[in-house]
């Protein structure tokens, strides 16, 4: 197989490879690749990686809405006389030819002035000379390198995304003034009543003053927002013991500067605020390749092909389709609203929308729904819908997308705040007597240090540097979750409810063959007969059955919705539907069957089989007996015996749902207490995804779509499910273990405060301390928890 | 004693030019792409190679 490698997209050739400068190809297209990038001087490109490239699509008309100015605009995110620049999404960017290829395609267009590939997100960013060229020249010129973008109705809707980055500033800011301020604090630390510094200790305390102004009033600014809307809406969250905490750290160093009672507590004011921002930035991890917050619009095409009255074609914006429009659609493009079929043999791939990977045949006359794609011929349909008012994307004007997950739900961290921030409320009033009776010149003095020393840093650092380790152990592990609060909630689950095409089966198909065996020359006849055929199933058997010669056949004919003829030398085939190939339908089977007969004599069918993913056995016995387990599939109940035999018998099985139903459904388990984790994986199950607390999309590529979810787990970890379950209520157990970690050292602290000692040398220590030593111990306690997950 | 001031101010002086520059560095996007310029700093060598390579076999080229 090695050797007969296509040189530019490292596939195997067949048995016709083509030749050239003494490299093989697949097809034309790598080579005609290849021959652009050996003319312009560009073949490094094949000396970064081995065969990078991709087949070039053929695109033909696809791109002529990128002649519309309105639409180019939209499009480029700068626009004057001249320079246009433009950022395009191109899925195939992976490897680091991929980079260099695109950095330099100035080498290809001189129009082009520069182009900056960002591979994380896959997208790259090109100036271009609006005179000398256009948009849809660059796209074009794209695609004929192999490197075709991805243009959707997302693309035309979104206006100029703005990059958050102040939590990186607020963190340069603490981080600046912890440093500087720890410098100038430590020479007081240890020579007390040294001549020099008495004479200077003043000027060194104005200048961490004002070194901890920036901290308090921009670095901490969130804390004190957080905890001043948790007021209002009387919740203690865990920021109003921070904000407490910050607040007087600042106000009594000020006063003890001020009236020269001592060094003040800037040094730990401003290392707690730098750690508190750290464990923020460690749970903020993103997955720049991949996107939770998809709807259809990521799928739609912007622009469709609209056949006016006269004949004439043109190409109009998605949105300004209205019921009655004639609509053309080519080979791989989306319908993008319900519509009649007019004209042309469909092929329609709804493999987005179901998850289903069969090509359904459609003819003239038939309701084509919104979201499928064409596989083969030109279509012309009949819109009987705009847009929005379609089947499918009613579904997104549910109240569901509008809501924020976030919202609503305590997080651990919280709950336990509030039982924190009363105890430490008492402990310092009850301190404060006791002060006032003993000492009253101390008594301030305890009551502040009190607060000052219970300041929860290392509580709220707790699940941040948990989860936020879990969610990137997670992440290598191929399961890839939104956010913390998805994964906090993912322990709460006690019920699972699966979708079953494209989830629990997989997209590969396979057959098996059920007759009399055919001769091999009769096997040859067929697999040319069938590659003649644009029928989706005939494709689908085409590409499930062994490779052979290829012959030009005597005869043959296709018969709309009966089946194929065919003859080779004496061999006369008829393959499709029962009646076609002369045989009584049987009754009995449900699958997706292809007869065959030769010379009039019925020889057998190849039957079409869902296969279910491997393993979705042995983990429903894992499951059933600590979640309630449900299946919900939109099919009709054709597989309920197959999924019987299969699965535990608790499992429920319910079929026959329509989007909305697997909606309501969820909801209405919420509302008997249920915590509903939902898997699925086409857009018909946006709604559920939504809807249920967490929703996971099974892909088999995650670079692919898939729909708005909480975590995207990759298809081949589907059987693992049980132990990120595990692993996440585990993450639990971890945070309640350094919650007692970080009592163990408020209660040291609280024992420095209360008895009136507390120096800043020692905040200065045990602050700093408590919180790495919950970090270390988080991490190591998640890592050794991944060990028992391989 | 004095000289203090000045040190300090140096040393005050010295660490806020490098915040600065810091924010500068953030601004310009520079954190935003983690992956990228890492992959993008070996190009160079390469290119020249590649190139006066080409420039050779475009010459012999031309002498058949």
């Amino acid at each position: 197989m090695e050797d007969n490698q296509c040189f530019h997209c490292g596939d195997p050739c067949g048995s016709t490879p083509i030749h050239f400068q003494e490299k093989q190809f697949c097809c034309n297209g790598c080579k005609t690749v290849f021959e652009i990038f050996s003319e312009n001087d560009l073949t490094s490109y094949y000396d970064l990686q081995k065969s990078p490239g991709a087949i070039p699509t053929e695109i033909e008309e696809k791109y002529d809405f990128l002649d519309q100015a309105s639409i180019v605009q939209k499009l480029t995110e700068f626009q004057d006389d001249d320079i246009e620049i433009v950022t395009l999404y191109i899925p195939h960017i992976h490897c680091s030819s991929c980079i260099w290829i695109l950095e330099n395609l100035n080498k290809l267009n001189p129009s082009i002035s520069n182009s900056q590939v960002n591979f994380g997100k896959k997208t790259v960013r090109v100036t271009y000379s609006a005179k000398n060229t256009s948009l849809k020249e660059l796209v074009l010129l794209l695609s004929r390198i192999g490197y075709e973008p991805y243009i959707s109705l997302e693309d035309y809707s979104s206006s100029e995304k703005h990059i958050n980055r102040s939590l990186i500033y607020k963190l340069g800011v603490a981080g600046f003034a912890f440093g500087n301020i720890m410098f100038l604090s430590f020479p007081e630390y240890f020579e007390v009543n040294e001549y020099w510094l008495e004479q200077y200790k003043h000027f060194f305390r104005w200048l961490m003053f004002s070194l901890s102004l920036p901290v308090v009033f921009y670095s901490a600014q969130d804390y004190f927002i957080s905890a001043f809307k948790g007021l209002r809406a009387k919740l203690l969250n865990i920021d109003v013991p921070i904000a407490l905490g910050i607040t007087v750290l600042f106000l009594r160093s000020t006063i003890d500067i001020m009236f020269d009672l001592g060094s003040g507590f800037f040094d730990s004011l401003s290392g707690l605020v730098f750690f508190l921002l750290v464990g923020k930035f460690f749970q903020q991890k993103t997955y720049d390749f991949l996107s939770f917050e998809r709807d259809y619009k990521s799928y739609f095409p912007i622009a469709i092909t609209k056949i006016n009255k006269d004949n004439t074609e043109e190409s109009i914006p998605v949105y300004k389709i209205e019921q009655g429009d004639r609509l053309l659609i080519r080979n791989e493009e989306l319908i993008p609203v319900d519509g009649i079929l007019i004209k042309g043999e469909g092929a329609i791939d709804y493999s987005f929308v179901t998850g289903e990977s069969h090509h359904v045949a459609k003819h003239s006359g038939d309701k084509l729904f919104a979201g499928g794609k064409q596989k083969g011929g030109v279509l012309e349909i009949q819109a009987l819908k705009s847009v929005e008012q379609s089947y499918l994307t009613q579904l997104w004007s549910n109240d569901i997308f509008s809501k924020n997950k976030e919202e609503g739900f305590t997080n651990i961290t919280n709950a336990i705040s509030k039982h924190f921030t009363i105890a430490i409320l008492t402990i310092a009033l009850i301190a404060t007597s006791f002060w006032l009776y003993a000492d009253i010149s101390k008594a301030m003095n305890v009551f502040t240090a009190v607060l000052i020393i219970a300041c929860p840093c290392a509580i709220a650092l707790s699940a941040p540097f948990t989860f936020g380790n879990m969610l990137r152990i997670f992440g290598k592990l191929k399961f890839y979750i939104k956010n913390v609060g998805a994964l906090e909630q993912l322990s709460k689950i006690n019920t699972i409810v699966f979708d079953k095409t494209g989830t629990l089966t997989s997209n590969s198909n396979h057959t098996s063959y059920v007759g009399e065996p055919l001769n091999t020359k009769e096997e040859l006849v067929l697999k040319n007969t069938l590659r003649g055929s644009n029928h989706p199933l005939s494709r689908s058997l085409y590409e499930l059955l062994q490779s052979n010669d290829i012959i030009s056949l005597d005869h043959f004919a296709e018969h709309t919705g009966k089946g194929i003829e065919s003859s080779f030398k004496g061999i006369d085939l008829k393959i499709g539907s029962a009646n076609f190939v002369g045989q009584a339908q049987e009754q009995t089977i449900t699958n997706t069957v292809v007869h065959i007969s030769s010379n009039n004599e019925y020889k057998g069918h190849f039957a079409f089989y869902n296969n279910y993913r491997k393993g979705v056995s042995g983990l429903f016995k894992r499951l059933w007996k600590q979640f309630e387990l449900i299946v919900l599939s939109g099919d009709n109940d054709s597989e309920r015996d197959n999924l019987q035999k299969l699965l535990p018998a608790k499992t429920k099985l319910i079929f026959n749902q329509k989007p909305d139903d697997k909606l309501e459904f969820i909801k209405y388990h919420q509302s008997e207490g249920s915590k509903v984790l939902m898997v699925g994986d086409g857009l018909n199950d946006a709604g559920a995804l939504a809807q249920s607390d967490v929703g996971i999309a099974i892909s088999d590529n995650v670079n692919v779509f898939s729909p708005a979810c909480d975590a995207i787990l990759d298809a081949c970890k589907l059987n693992q499910l049980d132990s990120y379950l595990w692993a996440s209520r585990k993450a639990i157990d971890i945070i309640k273990w350094s919650f007692v970690f970080s009592f163990f050292y408020n209660v040291i602290g609280l024992y420095f405060a209360v008895t009136g000692q507390l120096e800043p040398v020692i905040a200065a220590i045990l602050m700093p301390l408590s919180s790495i030593s919950i970090v270390v111990f988080t991490t190591v306690c998640t890592n050794m928890l991944v060990r028992k997950l391989k | 004693m004095s000289v203090i001031y000045i040190l300090l101010s140096i040393s005050i002086i010295v660490a806020i030019a490098f915040f600065i520059i810091f924010i500068l560095a953030v601004k310009s996007g520079q954190y935003d792409d983690g992956y990228t310029p890492s992959v993008r700093m070996l190009f160079e060598d390469e290119l020249v190679k590649k190139s006066t390579k080409q420039s050779i076999n475009t010459n012999t080229d031309k002498l058949h």
